[in-house]
């Protein structure tokens, strides 16, 4: 990265503690391009987040930046936004802090529409303790905590966030970085809750446990599995194997919380007035 | 140079970077190689495109790409 983008990071404290080959690196960077080529100004953009690799990015990212307790970044970030909505909030959770420990606060955000960027550093294990499964690892593939294989089916995040009622929904990979970078760009741009699902590769604790021995192995992996939205949906789904979907599934526009909650103050305020 | 004319530099922090080797692989144009110790050396920059695939695919912030001065 230039100076142009390096501008936006904590270079102090580089080089990062993720793997030679993790995809998080990729990730943290196609938002803080998305962040320079929207232009927002850096001292109005807040993130947040929880406990996992994925969620050391931001002590590298110079803003105000909040590392929270495990699973409860979306809150943290509900109470940031409430207090303070002319912020553009930013939530970096991973597969197991969005999913399993956090997965009703990621539900009820949805629910609510409030208005923060979630995005989800999913490399479909417990990384940062040595590659546990987690709610999203797929069927049958193999983890610390499932040397047979994992025998749970996995929930699709971008499925879970639509049917809790996200309005801004969108899935990409570290193979596809200025696609990447792109659904990000629109997602920080959506008024309302909007879920960038970012398959990001563990060759450390996934890839090695699961036939692909490097970085660029499981790199091309997503570049073999993933498809279009609509070339996903002429797909038989008996036929789709290990595919996966990427693009941007669902884009509507809902009352937001932050904005619903602020109507409810000034009729309270005007209510205890006339008493 | 072969007679062309250089549009783009590459720079490369080896202090930031991990020895992936994505760059390398991503590069559509050979200007990058690893050397003996597995580390990305520019090699034929009059290639460069400047396409950013080695920068954006780099995890470790390690490469950046700017139009040549």
């Amino acid at each position: 990265m230039g100076s142009d983008l390096t501008r936006y990071l904590r270079v102090e404290k580089l080089p990062h503690i993720w793997c030679a080959g993790c995809g998080h690196g990729i990730v943290t960077q196609a938002i803080v391009r998305a962040i320079d080529e929207l232009g927002l100004d850096p001292v109005k953009v807040t993130i947040v987040s929880g406990i996992g690799c994925s969620s050391r990015a931001p002590g590298y990212m110079n803003f105000d930046t909040l590392h929270t307790t495990h699973g409860r970044a979306i809150a943290f970030a509900t109470g940031v936004k409430l207090a303070r909505p002319e912020l553009k909030v930013i939530v970096i959770t991973g597969d197991g802090d969005a999913a399993a420990i956090g997965g009703n606060h990621l539900i009820h955000a949805a629910r609510r529409n409030i208005d923060l960027t979630v995005i989800c550093y999913n490399n479909t294990v417990y990384g940062m303790t040595s590659g546990q499964y987690s709610p999203v690892t797929p069927l049958g593939s193999f983890a610390s905590t499932a040397p047979y294989g994992m025998v749970e089916r996995p929930f699709d995040l971008c499925e879970l966030v639509m049917g809790a009622g996200g309005t801004f929904v969108a899935r990409s990979t570290t193979y596809h970085a200025r696609h990447l970078t792109n659904v990000i760009k629109q997602a920080i741009q959506h008024k309302g809750f909007s879920f960038v699902d970012a398959f990001s590769q563990c060759p450390t604790y996934f890839g090695r446990r699961n036939n692909m021995r490097d970085a660029l192995a499981m790199l091309n992996w997503y570049k073999e599995n993933a498809v279009s939205r609509d070339d996903w949906a002429k797909i038989p789904p008996t036929q789709r194997g290990s595919k996966f979907p990427i693009g941007v599934f669902k884009d509507e526009e809902a009352p937001e919380y932050c904005e619903s909650y602020r109507k409810v103050i000034e009729k309270a305020m005007k209510e205890g007035d006339a008493k | 140079m072969e007679g062309k004319t250089r549009l783009w530099d590459v720079k490369i922090n080896s202090k930031w970077c991990k020895r992936c080797g994505l760059c390398v692989a991503f590069c559509p144009r050979g200007v990058l190689k690893l050397d003996d110790e597995g580390r990305p050396v520019v090699v034929d920059i009059a290639h460069c495109t400047g396409c950013l695939l080695c920068e954006m695919h780099c995890p470790d912030f390690a490469i950046a790409v700017k139009r040549s001065e």
